[in-house]
Parts: C-alpha cells; sequence; structure tokens
C-alpha cells in the first residue's frame, strides 16, 4: 500500500468551525429523540428506552433487571466528575467518560464484575470524503436522472423511514434525510464532542450486561492511558488503534505495529487516509445501487414462499 | 528392599549430586526457535518466535498481520449489501457465521426483522457453518498430535455439509447468502431429508472420533494439563466461545444474548469443562459438534413456511446510529460495532473476531511449557489467520 503522508482534505477544515455548535445541539437533544423513536409498533422498536427510565422487560430476552441502574449508579459514585453521559439502548449500556478517567474507568468496571474484555478501538467522527457516507456519487447520479425518484420510492415502500421522520437515529441530529449532506458532525450513543474517539466494551458474564465505554479525546495528540495493566487482552488491541488510528497509550508496556510493516507511515483507518485504489478508480460496484431499468414501481423483492 | 547394598546407595546418591552439579554449571545457552509464518498448526500464516532455554519456553511473541487485508476500512468503501461478500473471508472455514452478525446490526439499525422462515434458515445454515469448522478442528488436532486418521475422516464427512450449505447457497465456502431481512434464495427440495441424512453421519464421525482419540495414551498424555487457562485469566483476555467454556464458564451467546435467531425455540444444552486445559477444549468442541447436529434436526422438524424475506427497499440506507450485534461464532463471540449515517453503507465498522482475542492470550500461555506443547496449545485453541489478520 502507500507510504502517503496524510493530506487534509478541505472538508475537514471546513466544517470545523462549524460543527462544534451543531455537535453540542445534537447531545442536549440525546433523550428526547430516544423517546421518539419509539412510536414504531415493530418489537424491535420496543426494546429501546430512554436513558433514565426504568429498563422495561425486553421481549425473549434474557431478563432485565434492575441490573442496569445499580451498575450506572456505582459508575456515577465511583467516577463522579470523570463521568460525562450514560445511554441504555437494549440490553447495553453506553457510557462516555472523560479522557483522563479512561483508566479509572476500567478499574471500576472491572471491580463491578465486568469481567470480560470484548475489544477496544477507535472512531473517527470527521465527516468522511467516502460517497457512501450520503447520496450516491455524482457520476452515478449523472449517468442516471431518476435515481433519486427512486431512492424516494425506495423509502415510501420503507415503513421505518417512512414513519420515524428524521429523527429514527439514537443520535437525533439531522441529517438523516437522503438530501442530508448538511455536514453535520453526527456522534452515536452517548455522544461526542471531539473528532477522534476511543471506545471499548466490556461485559459481564454473571450479570449478562454489556458496557461500552467511550472517551473524547484531544484532536491532535489523541492519547490516554493504557488498560493493559486491567485487562490484559487490550494489550493487542491497543496496538492495533495505536497503528490504525495513531492514538498513543500512555504506560502501554509494548507498543508496537502489529499487523502494519514496521515502515508503515500514516494511519489507515483515519477518515483522512486515502483508499488509493479507489482514488484511483471509483469503486466499480457503485453500479449495484442503481436502478434496474423497467421494474421501477415494484420495490420489494420476490417472496418466496417455497415449502422445502 | 535390602538388597541394594550401601555401596550402591552411596553411588547413587553420588551420581544424582553430579547431575545436579552439572545443571547447575552448564548454563545453557539461550535458543530462539522460530515457528512459522508456514506452519500447519497456525492455520494460515502465523509466525511465532520462541525464546527456548533447553526445552522450555521462556517468551514467546507473535507475529501477526501478514494476511491483513484491511477490512474495516474497505467496509467504508461498500455499500451495506456489499460487506457481506468482504466479511465472508474474516474466518473461512465457517462463513456464512461472520455474515450473520454484520447483518442482524443492518436490520438493528434499519428496524427490520426477517420473517420466521427466513430466521429459522439462517440458524440452521449457522449451525452447518459451525459443523463444518469444527469437524475440521476435531480432525486436525489429531493430526497435529502424530494421529494420521481423524484428519482423513474429517475431510471426507465435512464435503456432506459443505455440500449442503453449497446447494442452497450457490457457494461451497463463501455462501453469500444473508440479505438485510432475509435471504437469498429458500432452501432446495429434498435439502430437508439430505440435511437429515447427513446430520447422522456427522454423528457418526463424532462417535468414531471419540473413539479414536479418547481415552488413547498418547493423546491423553499430550493434551491433558497442557495450556491451562484460569476462567479469570481467560475472561480478561477476552477468550470466548468453547476456549471460555473449556475453563469452566458456562456462557454462551446463542442462550444468553437477545437475538432474532431461532435457538431459544430448540432443546439443547451448552456443554462446559472444569479443567481449562487443551483436552477440555477438544472435548467440549466434540460435544458441541454433536450438540449442533441435534439442533438442526429439530430446526428441520420445525421449519415454517412462509416468506423468506422481509419488505426492504431495492436500495439500501440504513438510518444514522450505532449498532452492536454479536453471535456466538464456531471460534467464538464474533461482533460488529456498525456506525451509520444514513448513507449507501457504513461509516466505521468495528469487526470484533474471535480469534483475535483467542491468540492473544498465547504470549501468556506459552510461558514455561515444553516445546512439543506449544503445537498441542496452538491447535487447541483453534483460531483461523483469517479471523486474526481480518
Amino acid at each position: 500500500m502507500s507510504r502517503l503522508s496524510s493530506a487534509e482534505p478541505p472538508a475537514g477544515d471546513a466544517t470545523e468551525g462549524t460543527a462544534d455548535d451543531e455537535r453540542a445541539a445534537a447531545g442536549a437533544t440525546d433523550e428526547p429523540a430516544a423517546a421518539a423513536a419509539t412510536d414504531e409498533p415493530a418489537a424491535v422498536a420496543a426494546t429501546d428506552d430512554t436513558g433514565d427510565a426504568t429498563p422495561g422487560p425486553l421481549p425473549d430476552g434474557p431478563p432485565v433487571d434492575d441490573g442496569r441502574l445499580v451498575v450506572l449508579d456505582a459508575l456515577t459514585a465511583e467516577l463522579g466528575a470523570h463521568l460525562v453521559t450514560t445511554e441504555t439502548h437494549r440490553d447495553d449500556i453506553w457510557v462516555r467518560v472523560t479522557a483522563k478517567g479512561w483508566k479509572r474507568a476500567a478499574e471500576v468496571c472491572r471491580s463491578l464484575g465486568f469481567d470480560y474484555f470484548c475489544f477496544l478501538s477507535g472512531l473517527d467522527w470527521m465527516p468522511s470524503v467516502s460517497v457512501m457516507r450520503g447520496e450516491v456519487t455524482s457520476e452515478v447520479a449523472e449517468g442516471e436522472t431518476d435515481e433519486a425518484e427512486a431512492v424516494e420510492q425506495a423509502e415510501a415502500a420503507y415503513p421505518a423511514a417512512a414513519g420515524a421522520e428524521p429523527d429514527s437515529a439514537e443520535t437525533g441530529s439531522a441529517g438523516t434525510q437522503p438530501d442530508g449532506e448538511t455536514g453535520t458532525w453526527k456522534t452515536g450513543h452517548a455522544g461526542g464532542d471531539t473528532r477522534f474517539q476511543v471506545f471499548a466494551r466490556l461485559y459481564s458474564i454473571e450479570r449478562h450486561i454489556g458496557l461500552t465505554l467511550k472517551a473524547d479525546l484531544d484532536d491532535d495528540a489523541p492519547a490516554v492511558e493504557t488498560w493493559s495493566q486491567v485487562y490484559p487482552g487490550a494489550d493487542w488491541h491497543e496496538r492495533e488503534t495505536w497503528e490504525m488510528f495513531g492514538f498513543d497509550f500512555i504506560g502501554h508496556p509494548h507498543l508496537v505495529h502489529l499487523y502494519l510493516p514496521g515502515e508503515f507511515e500514516g494511519f489507515p483507518l483515519r477518515k483522512d487516509f486515502p483508499l488509493l485504489a479507489r482514488e484511483v478508480k471509483p469503486w466499480p460496484g457503485l453500479v449495484d445501487v442503481e436502478p434496474m431499468p423497467g421494474t421501477e414501481e415494484d420495490a420489494t423483492p420476490e417472496q418466496v414462499s417455497e415449502q422445502g | 528392599m535390602t538388597a541394594v547394598s550401601e555401596q550402591q546407595r552411596m553411588a547413587y546418591i553420588a551420581g544424582q549430586a553430579a547431575d545436579a552439579r552439572v545443571n547447575v554449571e552448564l548454563q545453557t545457552e539461550e535458543m530462539t526457535l522460530n515457528l512459522g509464518p508456514q506452519h500447519p498448526a497456525t492455520h494460515g500464516t502465523l509466525r511465532i518466535i520462541a525464546r527456548l532455554d533447553g526445552e522450555q519456553v521462556i517468551n514467546a511473541e507473535v507475529v501477526c498481520g501478514y494476511m491483513h487485508r484491511g477490512y474495516e476500512k474497505l467496509t467504508e468503501v461498500r455499500t451495506f449489501p456489499q460487506v457481506t461478500t468482504l466479511i465472508n473471508r474474516i474466518d473461512w472455514l465457517s462463513s456464512f457465521a461472520n455474515e450473520v452478525p454484520f447483518i442482524l446490526a443492518a436490520e438493528q439499525l434499519m428496524e427490520v426483522e426477517a420473517p420466521p422462515r427466513a430466521q429459522y434458515i439462517r440458524t440452521i445454515m449457522f449451525e452447518l457453518s459451525r459443523i463444518a469448522n469444527i469437524t475440521l478442528f476435531i480432525g486436525e488436532m489429531g493430526v497435529q498430535l502424530g494421529a494420521i486418521t481423524p484428519v482423513f475422516f474429517a475431510f471426507r464427512d465435512r464435503e456432506y455439509v459443505l455440500n449442503l450449505i453449497e446447494a442452497a447457497t450457490g457457494g461451497r465456502f463463501h455462501p453469500n447468502y444473508d440479505r438485510i431481512g432475509g435471504l437469498k434464495d429458500d432452501l432446495p427440495r429434498g435439502w430437508v431429508s439430505e440435511t437429515h441424512e447427513a446430520m447422522k453421519r456427522i454423528r457418526t464421525y463424532c462417535d468414531q472420533l471419540e473413539d479414536l482419540l479418547m481415552g488413547n495414551e498418547i493423546f491423553e498424555a499430550r493434551t491433558r494439563g497442557v495450556g491451562v487457562i484460569p476462567a479469570d485469566v481467560g475472561l480478561s483476555y477476552g477468550l470466548s466461545g468453547a476456549n471460555i467454556r473449556a475453563s469452566g464458564v458456562d456462557w454462551d451467546l446463542r442462550r444468553d444474548s437477545t437475538s432474532p435467531l431461532v435457538w431459544k425455540d430448540l432443546d439443547w444444552k451448552v456443554w462446559t469443562h472444569p479443567d481449562g486445559d487443551s483436552f477440555a477444549r477438544y472435548w467440549v468442541r466434540l460435544q458441541e459438534t454433536r450438540e449442533a447436529t441435534r439442533m438442526v434436526d429439530q430446526m428441520l422438524d420445525g421449519l415454517p413456511a412462509g416468506p423468506i424475506q422481509a419488505k426492504v427497499p431495492r436500495i439500501i440506507k440504513v438510518p444514522a446510529g450505532e449498532a452492536w450485534a454479536h453471535t456466538e461464532n464456531p471460534s467464538g463471540e464474533m461482533g460488529y460495532y456498525v456506525v451509520s449515517q444514513g448513507g449507501l453503507g457504513p461509516v466505521r465498522c468495528k469487526i470484533r473476531s474471535a480469534s483475535f482475542n483467542n491468540t492473544s492470550i498465547v504470549p501468556w500461555l506459552l510461558k514455561g511449557v515444553y516445546v512439543p506443547d506449544i503445537i498441542t496449545i496452538l491447535s487447541s485453541l483453534y483460531f483461523i489467520l483469517g479471523d486474526i489478520d481480518r
């Protein structure tokens, strides 16, 4: 692959200034948005619940008692100011802590019975230049003039999107509409204020609760303390995150390349790292998303009900 | 008893003392043993650099990345339906099982659910993947310990399962069969009875293997007590699947997580073993294969009629949000953390593959073991390289 020094695309700078306020607004409206999503009658939607409400029983899941609330209370008590936001969704908990409280959070979780280390990785919320993010590429749109129409039809046939308006997502930020290329910096569960986030998932075998921890990192020098003394399994995950995102893990015993060759430059999973093959030639598979000629009106695939 | 003369006794003691002195005086030089990247026990290209003191490993380092294909980056330039083609190749011995959690994550975001028949067929295919995968393990672990026969049995009988997968999906190794909201095709005619037959064969195979290896003196000597993983250590490394159940942890995501797949409707058992050694890992997998064949039989009997595809738009756009979906794959917990921003493809897809965590314990586990045990431990952990270097 390439040894490109990662060139900053103009998109990153342009949105830098405006995105901050919008992100703050998106974070504040977390709760009502999650509540709004529950007007869907489907069973899946019924499993959504808002942050502080008592979790209702999940349909045919493991019994969800107050276990999550107990965990949340304990985390709030132990972490204090390091805890930023929490969110519960399905049978999991999302907790955002400060970068300074990252290691402390792991120790607290370990003492709360989260004995299983699932994974640790990074997120880069920079608006990506990828064609997959918003609309289809201009080339495809040019070649196929009724593209937008087909998308509309498809969405009309799709109950969830039609019913729930733009706020069907947990984030509640605008821009889930097909024309939503507004440059809004959308973040996920428990929100986020910076470009980079480190996140990790733990699980309690006894309680059957999953916990995703997130922490906002500094844009210029992303760094947190290592978890490898708390969860030895974090060792490799941190090495991977270090080489893929360029996050520094302070105190890591052996922070060297895991996958990439030693002389590799750049951080491949950052959004501003170009995927060279796709820079040279657009992804040919995009033709797949063009509508098929002739059969515009029936948007559903054929339904087979053959007895096997 | 008293036949040993005083002289003989003294000679014996002197001999022992001399041996002890030699052991102290002869500081043997440390040696570096390079294992791999190409080695049958590594199922791909994994390199292990072991520092040896005599026959004992002091320190082992695992070098991976020879097969890293950057799937997490590549998913960012694929549409949601196209991603299944990539992730098929993560754990290539049970490809269909890789597709399922990703599709579940996408369905979770889109709030669609596949119809019951599709969920049944998904679960059947999932279990068939498990059988195809673990069948090979059961045979291969034998061959790595010097028993040649099991591996021939394994390749012979795995073929029955692969044929079934091919008949239904069109792909022997890479089915690419799962779709958002359902499946690509329904089952072909006659498939159900064929599958019942094949499950019988697999059960016979398991019995044969049990006859061949369990109770075999060499096999037991080389696996019992070798590579013991205590439950708490295993969990803190993120070990999952049969590897952690062999350490006595009664945890199986098929039973313990909310999943639209139909494991909850079935009558089955989670197998655990208290020992945590290589033998326990082998034993648990053998039992799980048998259990899986019973599950497939039950599902075939209870297969509901109906559509296999829910209503989804032809151009799939996934609403913005984050979803985490995980399943109990043959090698352990496989999960996808999918971030969508309302586009055609994922903005970020973190792939949590089981073998990655299962292998990360190797440096810890190899400390102090003897060289021949390296192979036993590696093969009993059972990792697929594509699952580490995804």
